[in-house]
């Protein structure tokens, strides 16, 4: 690892002033950095030490349903807080099919959306990688691309984005608080992350200082709590990143989908959210036939990059499960065990 | 240039001069406080060795930058039995067979010690298991493993309905 200097500022401004210059990143818990650091793919010259900056660890639910989630929140205190997975019950779900119950206990909400892409040739510092070292070509074009994108890729790039909690926070229009040098400012969830195009280095529209403050949920969100899903497809049980998932929320009134929303996640660059597949959705009736037409328009534009058609058909497959086990309405305990949707015990529709 | 910084551990304060920033809690343990017991596997976060809790946590010590640390209170697998009495957990990893060649074995319990103090598992293997999946074993003693975090909680359970609950 190369050496760098350590910071530990004590409030907001001296961060995003210390993190502005040139070489500087931000330090949460370091469960992603200190790997990248390791395997040499991050070379920062100067970590910003953030996780002793006042006020940004707290949950706070507002009068009209809102929440707002401090960017320090660890992930594990997210997912077991009781009043939170009530009333969002598919970002609970999300977070601890994520990652090991050792990395929840330290990696924070603001750390997760910044996480970088799982791609080996990204991680492998003998590969080319236009993410790692922009102009070098991408090894993973022509190689070993089973688990790469097939929506919104380019020939620049086809690594994923491989965060769990992502996937339901697109689907439900969460916001991004941003503090930086010009102030404070608010970002759509669904526009925080770019897709490649000729730049894959440039992962989400965050400039140099801008720092995370928090997360929020919007008060309407909440109508979904009694039909929201996050199912998840991993090459093992426990403690792997997604082939495929989808988050599924719907409201239900009257036997027919009042709204629907569904995002999914390890398919492309960003967490992508199916807009087209829920507007097929709306007025129509929870059923396999709304489900399969959804499922097919949200994969309409999907095309393989390497040897991965499979996943084509596998997330319309996740999303046809999601709906129908969301429509069955949210399960008690999350997780449900087993976790995974291929599982032909219990817990899924 | 030197940071310090101060932990207890096992109970202990110590006051810590760091001389190099990257340096981890794994490698402080092991290399300055010679405390040998929590494993460096994969160094990497992927196979739960490594596993200490921090303030009552469980966490990949590899992970996790030792300056970024300051006025923790950390647990090792050296500070859990009391004299020469075994943990309730050592003790039942000895009796269900939890390991074979070890070496995965203090990270393995000190992830069970998190496991049961998060209340999350219960008398359920399969969540057990599920709980478990950051601790990776080689010799694949599973089996052993789940049903020794299993028979201490059965345990647990068992003294809490006896009224005399105390937390490991």
């Amino acid at each position: 690892m190369k050496s760098f200097d350590y910071i530990r500022p004590t409030n907001v401004s001296d961060a995003i002033a210390a993190a502005s210059l040139p070489g500087a990143v931000y330090l949460a818990a370091g469960t992603n950095l200190l790997d990248l650091m390791k395997g040499g793919v991050s070379r920062p010259d100067r970590l910003v030490d953030v996780t002793r900056l006042p006020g940004l660890d707290r949950i706070e639910a507002f009068a009209d349903g809102a929440v707002r989630i401090g960017a320090l929140v660890r992930n594990a205190d997210l997912a077991h807080d009781a009043a939170f997975a009530k009333t969002y019950p598919a970002v609970a779900e999300a977070l601890l099919s994520g990652a090991s119950a050792q990395l929840r206990n330290a990696a924070t909400v603001g750390g997760n959306l910044l996480q970088r892409t799982r791609c080996a040739y990204f991680y492998d510092a003998a590969s080319s990688c236009n993410k790692r070292e922009p102009g070098s070509g991408c090894d993973a074009r022509h190689g070993d691309n089973r688990l790469h994108a097939v929506l919104g890729w380019s020939e620049a790039c086809i690594a994923t984005h491989s965060s769990d909690l992502c996937v339901p926070l697109v689907a439900l229009d969460a916001v991004v608080e941003v503090e930086g040098k010009n102030g404070r400012r608010e970002i759509r969830m669904e526009d925080l992350h770019r897709l490649p195009g000729e730049a894959p280095e440039r992962e989400t529209v965050l400039e140099p200082g801008d720092l995370i403050v928090a997360l929020k949920l919007p008060a309407d969100a909440r109508i979904f709590h009694g039909h929201a899903r996050y199912l998840k497809v991993r090459e093992r049980t426990s403690y792997a990143f997604a082939v495929v998932s989808a988050a599924a929320c719907l409201s239900i009134a009257r036997g027919k989908i009042a709204e629907a929303r569904i995002a999914l996640g390890g398919v492309a660059a960003k967490p992508w959210r199916a807009h087209e597949a829920e507007r097929q959705l709306g007025g129509a009736a929870p059923d396999a036939e709304s489900f399969h037409r959804a499922a097919k328009a949200a994969l309409a534009d999907a095309t393989a990059s390497g040897n991965n058609e499979f996943k084509i058909e596998l997330a319309r497959r996740i999303i046809v499960r999601a709906l129908a086990a969301a429509a069955a309405g949210t399960p008690e305990r999350i997780p449900p065990l087993p976790a995974s949707p291929l599982s032909t015990a219990r817990s899924v529709a | 240039m030197h940071h310090s910084i101060s932990l207890t551990v096992n109970g202990v304060q110590r006051d810590i001069v760091l001389s190099d920033p990257r340096v981890t809690l794994l490698d402080l343990l092991r290399e300055q406080l010679h405390l040998t017991g929590t494993k460096k596997g994969c160094d990497r976060g992927q196979c739960g060795a490594c596993t200490i809790l921090v303030d009552g946590r469980r966490i990949n010590a590899c992970l996790a930058l030792a300056a970024s640390h300051d006025g923790a209170g950390i647990t090792t697998i050296e500070g859990i039995a009391r004299g020469d009495e075994l943990h309730p957990l050592q003790a039942a990893f000895i009796a269900h067979d939890g390991l074979q060649c070890g070496f995965c074995t203090p990270g393995q319990i000190m992830s069970a010690l998190g496991l049961i103090n998060e209340g999350q598992a219960g008398c359920d293997a399969e969540r057990i298991r599920e709980g478990m999946s950051g601790n990776l074993c080689r010799c694949g003693a599973y089996a052993g493993i789940t049903e020794a975090v299993l028979a201490v909680q059965k345990a647990l359970a068992q003294a809490d309905m006896g009224g005399s609950h105390e937390k490991l």
